[in-house]
């Protein structure tokens, strides 16, 4: 059973509650506000901020509004920092959340090459760049609760609208279907469900999309799809290649005059 | 051969400000691996790979591309005519590569677990074929030169036992660096959706190993021109006329594909929009690769040294160029932020290639790599001009 989260645009309030549940659960140190015309709150997320709200201010006149969006880990179907790494840090488990072993499992792999940041199309592993040995750092689904009785995750526990809906993946995409289909506010679009091959975390919104920061009209095939696509050839321009290098060589062998390589060549007198 | 003379090594003003240089960055390296990357570098989670990256490894690693083309120009088709640069193309095809996996151990955070991607099989990752290739290539280099090592080093059991080798590893040196300079390109396929589609392409494990392997014989060029001047000696102007064959051809080539990718995948008016990275790939385009391509078609300015020298340059720079808009033009829109290296990275790179200059002269002076002077042709015209002292 693979799980999900349902994040409902539409009746977030931006409270942070989650926020501060994410940092209180995952004993995450909190960084000073800064004042700038930017909104979002934490401002980023970096190795100690796995969630933060992004604030827009949308649509004209009198019908200008508030939207926030709770931003994570999307916890990808088939993620592209597990396809990236070469040490298999990362890992989809079968209850859906997309964790990093060597905090996690204690499976101390990472080299700390950084290309799953570079790999992630949501831009969502940090570094912590200020230590000596820096570990790659995400939101874990609360791997560690969900693992124990299924329980929510922090951050889904302490939304006091209902704004984000913990449970079976399918079961919140049928009901995120129902209600566009029962309200006509709702963009006919659930994102998440088709996004770079489907993703555990789903939003529902009655914003368009594209005003709300999202990624919109992104590839709906996954990426480690296309990584494979090309790795695949990998064995066969091996052998193939060095079979016909070998013969290219042989063939040409006779071609060749013999040279006393010994003799053609000598160190150069720095005069 | 003179397997009498002893070890020597020069000292100059050039070379103690280039051993200077290697000496700050060991220094800043140790202080880099003590208290992290943050301490030394600018690089930060919106730009997790910069000039170490970006120009040591990528670019180091496509300029070693001399190595393998000009290997298999001699060794597998026979071309004897280029045997005299043979020699000098691996042993800088090989300093690049220790280079590279130097720069690698660098920027890696945990580096004490650098071994660790040998043994877990990541083989769904682009990096796991590029790790292996290139630690394994730089074995089958350091091992192609021990067969020279030995022409002066006296061993006659190991000399006997890597000319027996000799074969299989010249095959695995050309397979392997086409392997990974292709997967180089590989590397950011998965950043489908934050390149800029003027770089993104599936196609682009091709035009890395393509651009990397006409660079060749404009890199050995380049350095056939420098070495000659360094040490008083006549360049080899014939066999880098020759060469420009090569690397026309398969310029040619490769711009007629990327034409033909850009109209296929429909981006092609992305290249004249007037943005920053239209401009700069219009520029990589026309400066780097068509104006190159005329310098070397047209007889009057390919048959004079500064004329292939010249083209040659623009084809290096290009390929470097061509690295560093993938790596940061073609990514700046969508990761944001800023990204500019510190003095210390700029220190530790400066220092590398330092390094690179300082081994180049130390092996040319006491191994026999580069060709007896009376082999080298004369009549080209060029007289040996006082040099730069090494």
């Amino acid at each position: 059973m693979s799980n999900g989260v349902l994040v409902d645009v539409s009746k977030c309030i931006g409270c942070r509650s989650c926020v501060t549940a994410c940092k209180s659960w995952n004993d995450l140190p909190d960084r000073t506000a800064q004042n700038t015309e930017n909104w979002d709150a934490p401002l980023q997320m970096d190795s100690d901020t796995w969630t933060q709200v992004n604030y827009n201010l949308v649509g004209q006149g009198t019908q200008r509004k508030w939207r926030f969006v709770k931003r994570q880990c999307m916890h990808c179907d088939e993620p592209a920092c597990e396809s990236a790494c070469f040490t298999h840090s990362f890992l989809k488990t079968k209850e859906g959340a997309v964790i990093y072993k060597p905090t996690e499992l204690n499976e101390d792999y990472c080299v700390g090459c950084r290309y799953c940041m570079i790999a992630c199309p949501f831009d969502i592993p940090k570094f912590q760049y200020e230590k000596t040995f820096p570990y790659v750092q995400k939101c874990r689904f609360c791997y560690d609760r969900m693992t124990d009785g299924n329980k929510r995750p922090a951050c889904v526990s302490a939304c006091p609208t209902g704004a984000l809906k913990y449970g079976e993946k399918e079961a919140l995409l049928a009901e995120g279907w129902k209600r566009i289909n029962g309200n006509a506010q709702y963009v006919k679009h659930v994102y998440g469900e088709k996004e770079y091959g489907g993703t555990a975390w789903m939003y529902l919104s009655d914003v368009p999309f594209e005003q709300l920061g999202f990624k919109v009209n992104v590839t709906e095939r996954s990426i480690p799809s296309y990584t494979w696509q090309v790795l695949k050839w990998t064995p066969y321009i091996f052998v193939g290649w060095g079979a016909l290098l070998t013969a290219m060589r042989l063939y040409t062998k006779g071609q060749s005059q013999a040279h006393d390589v010994e003799e053609m060549y000598e160190p150069v007198d720095p005069k | 051969m003179s397997k009498a003379r002893n070890w020597s090594f020069r000292i100059t003003w050039f070379r103690l400000l280039l051993i200077l240089f290697v000496l700050g960055a060991v220094a800043a390296a140790l202080y880099r691996f003590y208290y992290g990357l943050g301490a030394v570098t600018n690089l930060s989670d919106r730009w997790p790979w910069g000039l170490w990256i970006g120009f040591d490894l990528l670019c180091g690693i496509a300029l070693a591309g001399g190595g393998f083309s000009t290997a298999l120009i001699v060794h597998v088709l026979h071309k004897d005519k280029y045997l005299p640069i043979a020699r000098a193309a691996l042993l800088t095809s090989m300093i690049g590569y220790i280079i590279s996996l130097i720069s690698l151990f660098l920027d890696i955070g945990r580096w004490y677990n650098f071994w660790r991607p040998f043994f877990y099989w990541g083989f769904h990752s682009v990096l796991f074929e590029v790790f292996w290739c290139i630690a394994v290539y730089t074995t089958v280099q350091i091992l192609e030169f021990g067969d020279i090592f030995f022409e002066k080093v006296n061993c006659p059991p190991l000399k006997k036992v890597l000319g027996a080798l000799m074969t299989p590893l010249l095959i695995l040196g050309i397979v392997l660096p086409s392997l990974h300079q292709s997967s180089l390109g590989s590397l950011y396929i998965v950043a489908v959706d934050k390149l800029n589609p003027l770089w993104w392409s599936m196609l682009i494990p091709f035009f890395f190993v393509w651009s990397a392997f006409f660079l060749g014989p404009a890199m050995v060029t380049i350095e056939g021109t420098l070495a000659a001047r360094a040490y008083r000696r006549e360049a080899e102007l014939p066999v880098f006329q020759s060469l420009t064959k090569v690397t026309l051809w398969m310029m040619i080539i490769y711009f007629i594909v990327k034409i033909v990718d850009l109209n296929y995948r429909g981006v092609m008016s992305l290249a004249f929009n007037g943005s920053y990275e239209s401009n700069m790939f219009l520029f990589e385009i026309i400066v780097f690769v068509l104006l190159p391509i005329f310098m070397y078609a047209i007889p009057s300015i390919r048959n004079k040294l500064w004329g292939v020298l010249t083209a040659s340059i623009l084809v290096v720079v290009g390929v470097v160029f061509n690295r560093m808009n993938v790596v940061f033009t073609g990514m700046a829109k969508s990761v944001g932020g800023q990204y500019f290296p510190s003095f210390w990275e700029f220190l530790i790179t400066i220092g590398m290639w330092s390094f690179l200059i300082l081994f180049y002269c130390f092996v040319v002076e006491n191994f026999p790599i580069l060709a007896k002077e009376e082999h080298v042709s004369h009549g080209s015209g060029i007289p040996s001009k006082p040099g730069v002292p090494a």
